[in-house]
């Protein structure tokens, strides 16, 4: 393994009265693929907007690139070399290909066109570049919320979810696309996720989030074929566990 | 009669363009300031803000005719039965409209929004832009509201304004006066080229009416 990317420490987070994020320590390598789990309500997306920076810890120290960040005021260059794609995307008014540019735009990227061309063809969505994004379909929605997270090519990219409203042709070429462009940039990703054949499939490693805690982080083989908490082992095997 | 009627002209152009103009300057970013900003009391500015929209034009007039009088706190302006107290009422009674609809539309747009541009990368000033942006409809529906409030305004104006032939004569207040006099065929073409000043305007505004995407 290489050197964490993003890492927390003892990090704590309350939403509201009745539920809080505790993680003792969470390390992200350069790389890897790491997949949340974890039954709803158990801090997935929590983990996600932290390691966005864009919700602040309570307690604990958030590092990225081995570099201490304060709370709510990561520096915009940091923020940049991170995206995020949310479980319900927020679109702007505009054409699908005005959403998708809109990253590269304020980022005073060179040849956004030709940059926004690529990733809508490849995520078959140049038919409708020129279509309101505000009359897609939830799948088509979430589709062009990736295309314009991927099309910045971030260093870390948090999916919340990312495939929940599409068709198996089209997770399998979300899937295909995001394993593409992380061989081709050194991409890192986290991906929370309700589908245990998609961690399977896409994890370098998974991990088990219950009522906040992490229970268990290991290889993915490893966490699916020999998990060593026995929460794991019933959540695997498809038993309620909260 | 074509020269009191440029005059008119004139004057209610000057006097509605300037008011609607001094709305919006003050209520867009205003309205996007009380719709962005969360704060305690936020409720009753708003109730605030939603009845002054409801303000009847002939009090605020009056409340100004007093104001502006001789021996009232504004005397000293001298803007009694000027141009400049037409403009003066007329900004007020428009500066509701304009900053309800903004706060109102600002406050309608989905709240992960700001949150997923930043998650993109935005800036502050990147995320307040977008969200200019995307209210853009509701500022030009703001200006075209205070634009109907002005020309359509008869009460306020008649009282600061003084309806004095060449002076303080707009649209609105010569057609009550034409009116009074029985004159109506009069009052009626009035009303129709206001009806026309206003249709106008309208187009200009929609001009930048941002279209529907195919």
């Amino acid at each position: 393994m290489t050197d964490p990317l993003i890492q927390l420490d003892c990090v704590g987070r309350r939403l509201g009265d009745s539920f809080t994020l505790a993680v003792e320590r969470l390390e992200v390598f350069a790389g890897e693929i790491l997949c949340l789990v974890g039954p709803t309500g158990a801090g997935k997306s929590t983990v996600l907007k932290l390691l966005s920076g864009l919700d602040p810890p309570h307690a604990g120290q958030i590092r990225f690139d081995n570099v201490p960040l304060i709370p709510g005021k990561w520096p915009l260059a940091t923020s940049r070399r991170i995206a995020t794609v949310a479980q319900r995307p927020a679109l702007l008014s505009g054409t699908v290909r005005y959403n998708v540019e809109v990253g590269l735009r304020m980022r005073g990227s060179q040849f956004p066109s030709a940059k926004t061309t690529a990733i809508l063809d490849r995520l078959n969505l140049k038919a409708i570049g020129n279509q309101d994004a505000r009359t897609l379909s939830g799948g088509q929605a979430q589709l062009v919320a990736l295309a314009r997270a991927l099309v910045v090519e971030p260093d870390l990219l948090l999916l919340d979810e990312p495939t929940a409203s599409l068709d198996p042709a089209y997770v399998a070429l979300v899937e295909q696309t995001v394993q593409e462009q992380r061989q081709r940039t050194g991409m890192t990703i986290v991906l929370a996720t309700h589908n245990l054949f998609q961690a399977r499939r896409l994890a370098t490693r998974t991990a088990l989030l219950l009522g906040g805690n992490l229970v268990e982080i290991a290889e993915t083989a490893r966490f699916f074929e020999r998990p060593s908490d026995q929460r794991t082992v019933q959540f695997v095997e498809g038993i309620m566990v909260y | 009669m074509s020269g009191q009627f440029l005059a008119i002209l004139q004057l209610s152009l000057l006097v509605s363009g300037t008011a609607v103009a001094l709305s919006a300057g003050l209520g867009i970013p205003l309205g996007l300031w009380l719709g962005l900003k969360r704060f305690a009391g936020k409720r009753l500015v708003t109730a605030l803000v939603y009845t002054g929209m409801a303000l009847p034009p002939v009090v605020v007039g009056l409340l100004f005719y007093l104001l502006l009088s001789r021996s009232g706190p504004l005397g000293r302006l001298e803007w009694l039965y000027t141009p400049q107290a037409m403009i003066l009422v007329q900004t007020i009674l428009g500066l509701p409209f304009v900053v309800g609809i903004v706060m109102g539309a600002v406050s309608a747009v989905s709240p992960e929004l700001p949150w997923q541009l930043r998650a993109l990368g935005a800036s502050e000033g990147q995320v307040r832009w977008e969200l200019i942006r995307e209210v853009r409809p509701a500022m030009l529906l703001a200006i075209a509201t205070a634009l109907g409030r002005s020309l359509s305004e008869v009460g306020a104006v008649w009282l600061v304004g003084g309806n004095i032939e060449g002076h303080t004569r707009v649209f609105t207040t010569a057609i009550v006066l034409e009116t009074g006099m029985g004159n109506f065929g009069l009052a009626l073409a009035l009303g129709a080229v206001l009806v026309a000043i206003a249709l106008t305007l309208n187009l200009v505004i929609l001009q930048y009416q941002p279209r529907a995407a195919s």
